[in-house]
C-alpha cells in the first residue's frame, strides 16, 4: 500500500449506525495508528462492538465513512477488506480440523499447497498449538480455541487485526495468561490490533491507547494512564477504575474550589502522619471495610459530606482486624494534585448516585 | 412411618394429618416406588407400540409368506416363499421397484435444491420477527387435503390446462405420467424437506458466515465450503421424510401418473382388484426394506440426531 508513514491505519469519520429507532452509534470519530494495540472499552450496549463491525464490514454505516490505510472502504463486503476478525465466539468452522480452519484464508487466496500447509503449521506454532493441527474444534478448550482463531486470522497477515471481547469467555487464570500472551504476539507480527473490551483492566494492562465508549459516543481516548489518571468525564472516571469524586458542597470545603473532581483510591492516605503542605486532608467516619487479600478497601464518609473508597495495601494489616474498624474516625490525606477536576456532565450528579458510584 | 412427633392439634397422629387427602397420599406412595410410577407412565404407550405397530409389522411379514388359492381366491396359510420369488424373477416387478425408487430421489434432489434457497432465506435473511409466519406459511398447505391437493394438480396439468397454456399450448406441459408424479410428489412432500433443513441452518451461528467472509470468501464459496457442510446432517433428515413418503404414495400416482405403475399402487391393486393379500404384503416389504436400507447408511451422517 502506498500510504505513508502519518497515515493511519484506520480512520472513522462521523460513522453512524442506526438499528431501527435506536440510535446504537451516534457520531464517532477516530484514528488509530499503524501498529498500535488500541482498545474500545465501554458496557455493553455502549456501541463498540457495532463499531468493530462497522470496520470488518459486517454492518454498513448509517453515516460516516470507514478509512483503512487511508483508503474509503465504507462501501466494501468484508472479503474485499484488508482485516481480519476474532470472534467473541471463535467461530471456527466446525465440521473442519484445526489446520484446516487456519488454512481457509490462505486456500480462499490460492495460496499453493506446500506454501498453504507450511504457514498454517507456522502459525499454529505462533500461538503454542503445535502438534494440535489434525484436532477437530469440539476437541479443544476454550482457550486452545480461541488460539486457533488468533492464528487463523493472523495467517493472512492482515493490516488490522479486530478482536471482539477475545477473552470474555476464559476464565480468570487463563485470561491473564492470554493477555500477556496476546500483548507479545502483538509485538512480535507489528500489527495493529484493535480489541474490545467491557473489562477495564484488560483495557488497561493491554493497550497503548484507549477509547472509552458510552452510550454510542466516544467519552475519552488516551493512553491507559491518562484515561485512569485523568478522565474526561464522570462517567469516564466511574467505568475506569473506581470512582472518588468530590463535588457541590463537599468539594467547597474540602478543597475550596468549585466542580467536580476525581481522586483514586490509591492515592488516598489514611491517617499517618498530619498532611504536609502539597497534600489536602479530610476527616470522615469508616463507613464500610471490604478485606480483598493484597488490599483493603475502607469507605469513607467525610464529614464534608462526600463518601470516598481508600485503597491500602495490607502491608501489616490482616483480615482479624478490619472489621473492628467500621465506625472509626479518620483522617485522609493525598496530595492535592491528584484531586484531578473532571468537566462537570451536562446534568449535575446528585449526591446519591455519587456514592452509588463510589460503591463499584 | 415413625416421623418424630411434633406436638400438633391433640389426637392427630402424625402420619394422618388431615390435610392430607387420598390423592395427596397416594401421590406420595408414587413418589417412593419409582417402578410402579414408570409402569403407569409407559403403560398405555408400551401397549400401543407393541400391539400396534410392532404388531402390524410382524403381520406383514408373516402373511407375505401366505398364498392365495387361485381357484377359490381364499388364503392358504402355508409358509412359502412363492411371492418373494415371483417378485425377484419377474421382470415387471423389478422395472416397478426401480421406477419407486428413481422417482423417490428425484422427489427428494428436486425438493432439496428448492428447499435449501427457500430454508436459507427463512434463517438467515429475514427478519426474526417475520421468521415464525414465515414457518407457519410453509406449513399451511400441510392443513389442506392432501386429495384436494393432488386434484389441484391434476386440474393443473390437464391437457390444455393452465400449466400447457403457460408453457405455450396444449400439449406443451408435462401431462400426466411419471414427471407429473414427481412434480407433484416434490409439492407435496416440500415443507418435510424445508423445516429440517430450516432448523440446521437456524443453528449455525452468523459469525461461522461473518468469518468466512472475513477471510475472504465471497457467498458462493462460503455456501459450498462451511454452509453446505455443516447441514449436510439436516437435508439428509429431510430426505428420510421426503424419500419414504415418495415411496410408499399410491393416491398421486393414480391421480396424475396416468398409466404410470409404482409400488404403492400395484400393492393398492392386489388388495383390491386382485384380491392377493399376500401378495400386496410381500410387495410392501419392498419399501420398508429399502427404508431400513436407507437408514442405516445416513446413520453415521448424524442426520438421525436431527429427525
Amino acid at each position: 500500500m502506498s500510504a505513508g508513514p502519518a497515515t493511519p491505519a484506520v480512520a472513522l469519520r462521523g460513522l453512524r449506525k442506526s438499528f431501527g429507532a435506536v440510535e446504537a452509534v451516534a457520531g464517532v470519530d477516530l484514528e488509530i495508528a499503524d501498529g498500535e494495540f488500541f482498545a474500545m472499552l465501554g458496557p455493553s450496549g455502549s456501541g463498540k462492538t457495532t463499531v468493530l463491525r462497522m470496520i470488518a464490514g459486517f454492518e454498513p454505516p448509517t453515516a460516516g465513512t470507514v478509512l483503512l490505510s487511508g483508503r474509503d472502504v465504507t462501501r466494501l463486503a468484508p472479503f474485499e477488506r484488508d482485516v481480519n476478525t476474532v470472534f467473541q465466539d471463535y467461530a471456527l468452522f466446525p465440521h473442519l480440523t484445526v489446520r484446516q480452519n487456519v488454512e481457509y484464508g490462505l486456500r480462499v487466496r490460492k495460496v499453493g499447497r506446500a506454501e498453504r500447509r507450511a504457514r498454517a503449521d507456522e502459525a499454529l506454532r505462533d500461538v503454542r498449538l503445535d502438534g494440535l493441527g489434525d484436532r477437530r474444534p469440539a476437541a479443544l478448550s476454550g482457550g486452545q480455541r480461541q488460539r486457533v482463531a488468533l492464528a487463523r486470522a493472523l495467517v493472512v497477515r492482515p493490516k488490522v487485526l479486530l478482536l471482539d471481547e477475545p477473552l470474555g469467555a476464559l476464565d480468570l487464570k487463563l485470561r491473564e495468561q492470554m493477555q500477556v500472551e496476546l500483548k507479545a504476539l502483538q509485538r512480535e507480527v507489528g500489527i495493529t490490533f484493535v480489541f474490545v473490551t467491557h473489562d477495564q483492566e484488560e483495557a488497561l494492562t493491554m493497550s497503548d491507547r484507549v477509547a472509552v465508549f458510552t452510550e454510542g459516543r466516544i467519552a475519552q481516548v488516551g493512553t491507559p494512564a491518562e484515561v485512569y489518571e485523568r478522565p474526561a468525564t464522570p462517567f469516564v472516571a466511574g467505568f475506569v477504575g473506581t470512582s472518588n469524586l468530590l463535588s457541590g458542597d463537599a468539594a467547597r470545603v474540602v478543597l475550596g474550589r468549585d466542580g467536580t473532581f476525581s481522586v483514586r483510591p490509591e492515592k488516598i492516605r489514611l491517617d499517618g502522619p498530619a498532611a504536609s503542605a502539597e497534600e489536602t486532608a479530610a476527616a470522615g467516619r469508616i463507613a464500610e471495610v471490604v478485606y480483598a487479600g493484597a488490599t483493603t478497601r475502607f469507605v469513607v464518609d467525610l464529614d464534608a459530606g462526600a463518601r470516598l473508597v481508600v485503597m491500602q495495601q495490607n502491608l501489616t494489616t490482616s483480615s482479624a482486624d478490619v472489621a473492628a474498624l467500621r465506625g472509626t474516625p479518620v483522617r485522609l490525606a493525598w496530595r492535592t494534585e491528584h484531586a484531578v477536576a473532571v468537566p462537570d456532565p451536562v446534568v449535575p450528579t446528585p449526591r446519591d448516585k455519587e456514592s452509588a458510584h463510589a460503591y463499584r | 412411618m415413625a416421623t418424630p412427633t411434633l406436638d400438633r392439634s391433640a389426637g392427630a397422629a402424625p402420619a394422618e394429618d388431615p390435610a392430607r387427602g387420598p390423592v395427596r397420599r397416594l401421590s406420595a406412595w408414587l413418589h417412593r416406588h419409582a417402578g410402579v410410577r414408570l409402569a403407569a407412565l409407559l403403560a398405555a404407550p408400551l401397549f400401543w407400540l407393541v400391539v400396534a405397530y410392532l404388531g402390524a409389522l410382524a403381520v406383514l411379514f408373516v402373511s407375505a409368506l401366505w398364498t392365495v388359492n387361485g381357484f377359490t381366491g381364499e388364503v392358504v396359510r402355508q409358509p412359502t416363499l412363492t411371492n418373494f420369488r415371483t417378485i425377484a424373477t419377474d421382470e415387471v416387478y423389478r422395472t416397478v421397484a426401480l421406477r419407486s425408487v428413481g422417482t423417490a430421489a428425484a422427489v427428494t434432489v428436486l425438493d432439496a435444491l428448492v428447499a435449501l434457497p427457500m430454508a436459507f432465506y427463512m434463517a438467515k435473511v429475514a427478519r426474526p420477527r417475520y421468521r415464525r409466519w414465515l414457518v407457519v406459511a410453509i406449513l399451511t398447505p400441510l392443513w389442506a387435503s392432501y386429495l384436494v391437493k393432488a386434484y389441484a394438480w391434476r386440474v393443473l396439468l390437464a391437457n390444455g390446462g393452465p400449466v400447457d397454456w403457460l408453457l405455450g399450448g396444449p400439449g406443451s406441459g408435462p401431462g400426466y405420467g411419471l414427471t407429473a408424479t414427481v412434480l407433484v410428489l416434490a409439492y407435496l412432500w416440500l415443507p418435510y424437506m424445508i423445516l429440517p433443513i430450516y432448523a440446521g441452518l437456524e443453528r449455525l451461528p452468523d459469525s461461522l458466515l461473518e468469518a468466512s467472509a472475513d477471510l475472504g470468501a465471497r457467498a458462493g464459496r462460503t455456501f459450498r465450503k462451511v454452509v453446505l457442510p455443516v447441514i449436510v446432517p439436516s437435508v439428509i433428515a429431510g430426505s428420510i421424510f421426503t424419500f419414504s413418503l415418495s415411496l410408499g404414495d399410491y393416491i398421486t400416482v393414480q391421480i396424475v401418473g396416468g398409466k404410470t405403475q409404482l409400488i404403492g399402487n400395484l400393492v393398492y391393486a392386489n388388495i383390491g382388484a386382485a384380491n392377493n393379500l399376500p401378495f400386496a404384503a410381500a410387495l410392501a416389504t419392498i419399501p420398508v426394506l429399502i427404508m431400513v436400507g436407507y437408514l442405516v447408511a445416513v446413520r453415521r451422517s448424524g442426520a438421525l440426531e436431527e429427525l
